[in-house]
């Protein structure tokens, strides 16, 4: 209870810093990756804050031995770049390029954002969907192959 | 102001908020992260994630009243590119494990290499469907 608590205020939080930031409106998100045009640079400001905070937060939050409400740190572990790193991210430029949202301003605008963000968010959730299955279903050919 | 100040707040209270679900949950805010784990939640992981989400959306309502302007028009030209790039949008933050707030703010935040690759190529794909789409197909000057 506590841990969704905390969970849905650090959502809140969020929500707040990417509309105060400008990421909730796809017009400036493109305008920030029309690099040709006329360039807007002010998403940069909001990776810088979002980076500079959150490094320095989190070597602080990290000298204790667990969370708060949990028993431990969910930190990734993974180092590879591999295809897969590359090919997604690839792919998620392109959505985010031809619609300004990526997945945090897509659900902050779902509720107050019309028709267009409703299909975009359920394509969103499709697509995970979408995923999930090809990646079940390759582990399973994978499986039945000889050898 | 709002060029420079006003995103950066922005910024520092999105870090604010990845921080508070490193403190409290030991999680990194990586919102497609967050949101495929519900597609099938492994048990006890549905509250959180669920709760997270809420909250954006929750978050959504509140500016909508406090601050509207902080929300756009679409720019998507029509439905059908919405549910193209939705799709786009969805396959591949899975595939690649991270979107613009997990690798781009908490993966470089943690100096993670893999991090920084992802970032590139979305922030380099992002940009060049958006030349291709405006100066392009689009003709726009």
């Amino acid at each position: 209870m506590k841990a969704s608590l905390a969970a849905g205020l650090a959502g809140v939080l969020f929500a707040v810093g990417l509309g105060l930031g400008g990421m909730t409106d796809p017009a400036k998100v493109v305008g920030f990756l029309d690099v040709a045009g006329a360039w807007d640079p002010s998403l940069a400001f909001v990776m810088a804050g979002a980076l500079g905070s959150h490094a320095l937060l989190r070597r602080l939050i990290l000298r204790r031995q667990r969370p708060v409400l949990a028993q431990s740190f969910a930190l990734p572990t993974t180092t590879r770049v591999d295809a897969r790193l590359v090919v997604g991210a690839a792919l998620f430029g392109v959505g985010w390029g031809l619609a300004g949202y990526c997945p945090g301003p897509a659900l902050v605008v779902l509720p107050v954002g019309g028709l267009t963000v409703v299909l975009f968010v359920a394509a969103m959730v499709a697509g995970m969907g979408a995923f999930r299955w090809w990646e079940s279903a390759r582990a399973a050919r994978t499986k039945a192959l000889p050898g | 102001m709002n060029t420079v100040l006003l995103p950066l707040m922005g910024g520092v209270l999105i870090g604010a908020a990845a921080s508070l679900l490193l403190f409290f949950n030991g999680r990194v805010a990586g919102i497609s992260g967050i949101l495929g784990g519900l597609l099938s939640p492994a048990p006890g992981e549905a509250g959180w994630r669920g709760a997270f989400v809420l909250g954006l959306a929750g978050g959504g309502v509140l500016l909508a009243l406090a601050r509207p302007q902080s929300f756009g028009a679409p720019v998507v030209p029509g439905l059908g590119v919405a549910v193209v790039a939705g799709l786009l949008v969805g396959f591949g933050t899975r595939l690649g494990s991270g979107c613009t707030s997990g690798h781009g703010v908490c993966g470089l935040a943690r100096g993670a290499t893999r991090s920084l690759v992802a970032t590139l190529v979305f922030m380099a794909t992002g940009a060049l469907t958006v030349f291709l789409a405006r100066h392009v197909v689009g003709g726009a000057p």
